[in-house]
């Protein structure tokens, strides 16, 4: 009974059926309707679906809100960890590039290659499947995403670089409409690696990830996708880089490449 | 203006969303949105004045729970009798008009996760066609046609009622 119609007709019918057409459309929708019994079936099916969905959870919007819901409503804003984000200090903050001291070369004339396999990366950088871990881990984590915020970015900085023995700042991504988050010290094959955690306005995040397991030749961009979670990684002057998220090839591309900005910066 | 108010008074919707969108999972989907108002209200700045409150809270929640779903993807996954979703659908088979919202839950849950957001979304959320692809992050191009196969599944799906002249709901 799935009746193949135009393409044209198909998006009218729903259109109409959403009041997504104005005004002169819509009367053209309703003229087909009128001499169009299919058409005319199509939309009335499709307003039924619309009503059932109602008649089954509407009910949901009369439920008092759940106990939790409103402990979290009637919470004090700016504790500790959140607090950073009502301050405007974080834009001086985040304006601090992430810079890595040593050489580098011209290998930013290099073309962008990948995507990998899994295998040839797991050969190659394995740091990288555990950037990726890293991310999916903790880009879900709500209450405790990071362990210095980006409001202490000062220690932040300073714990990381004493670790990881290398010089490491926070590199600015506003330009992408990303924010700073925060970052955490993490395990990487017995070696210490630091994470840094970037937000948008809609909750979306990405992590680069600063890896002492580098190999020694520097690299181009190269991607490799894992379970529905990307990375761009690179190889610099003995550091691993890897920018972990689920964004659009593009995007992922525009924000490495911010990364490295400031890391010449 | 305290935004809170603003959003606690969104919070009916998302709550109907996420329990249409999760099979009638009463806790699964009030954990949801849980998650997505506790990070609103972390980030109550981050919405900017003007635009939609509630596209913005959607927009919230669908990536909390796309990250979810990532991190149950990525490990193990148990599965135990506790966890069968609390689908309340235990209508009286012979009771007159029940017997199409029980189809209903049915197919719905039977189309894949992006065709039931954006179906829910337009159909019981009322969003614009614009407002779902900011939610979702696609083009407007794949919200129809995201709507266009999960409706037409839907329909294939349910039993077909011969057009009759019917109450109009007033959204």
């Amino acid at each position: 009974m799935n009746t193949k119609t135009d393409p044209d007709l198909d998006a009218m019918i729903h259109a109409f059926v959403d009041g997504e057409l104005d005004a002169q459309a819509e009367q053209a929708a309703r003229a087909q309707m009128e001499t169009d019994p299919a058409a005319a079936q199509r939309a009335h099916d499709y307003r039924r679906q619309g009503d059932a969905l109602h008649d089954l959870y509407d009910d949901v919007l009369s439920e008092p809100l759940a106990a939790e819901m409103r402990a979290a409503l009637n919470a004090p804003v700016g504790r500790s960890s959140r607090s950073f984000w009502n301050a405007p200090v974080w834009r001086m903050a985040a304006a601090i590039a992430l810079f890595v001291a040593g050489g580098f070369g011209g290998w930013w004339s290099h073309a962008v290659t990948g995507p990998d396999t899994s295998m040839a990366l797991a050969q190659s950088s394995p740091y990288v499947s555990r950037a990726i871990g890293a991310h999916v881990v903790y880009a879900a984590e709500v209450r405790h995403p990071v362990e210095v915020a980006a409001s202490e970015e000062q220690h932040l900085i300073k714990w990381l670089s004493a670790r990881l023995g290398r010089d490491v700042h926070a590199p600015k991504l506003a330009e992408a409409g990303f924010e700073l988050v925060g970052g955490r010290l993490l395990p990487d094959d017995a070696k210490p690696a630091a994470q840094f955690m970037y937000e948008n306005r809609t909750g979306q995040r990405v992590t680069l990830y600063v890896s002492l397991n580098g190999a020694p030749a520097d690299t181009s961009f190269r991607i490799v996708e894992q379970d529905g979670t990307s990375a761009i990684y690179w190889l610099e002057d003995g550091l691993g880089y890897a920018l972990a998220g689920d964004l659009p090839r593009e995007d992922m591309l525009k924000i490495a490449r911010l990364v490295y900005d400031a890391l010449i910066a | 203006m305290d935004v809170r108010h603003l959003i606690a008074a969104e919070l009916p919707r998302l709550r109907r969303y996420a329990r249409a969108l999760m099979a009638g999972d009463i806790h699964g989907a009030d954990d949801l949105v849980q998650q997505a108002l506790e990070r609103a209200l972390e980030r109550p700045h981050l919405f900017q004045p003007g635009t939609s409150l509630r596209a913005w809270l959607f927009t919230i929640l669908h990536n909390v729970n796309a990250n979810n779903r990532r991190k149950l993807a990525a490990r193990p996954r148990e599965v135990w009798d506790e966890d069968v979703p609390e689908t309340a659908f235990a209508v009286a088979p012979d009771a007159p008009g029940k017997l199409e919202l029980r189809d209903m839950a049915r197919a719905l849950d039977q189309l894949p996760l992006e065709q039931r957001e954006t179906v829910l979304l337009v159909s019981l959320e009322g969003l614009s066609y614009k407002e779902i692809s900011e939610v979702l992050n696609v083009p407007i191009g794949t919200v129809m046609s995201r709507l266009a196969r999960g409706r037409d599944r839907l329909r294939d799906l349910m039993q077909s009622t011969p057009v009759t002249p019917t109450l109009r709901r007033v959204k």
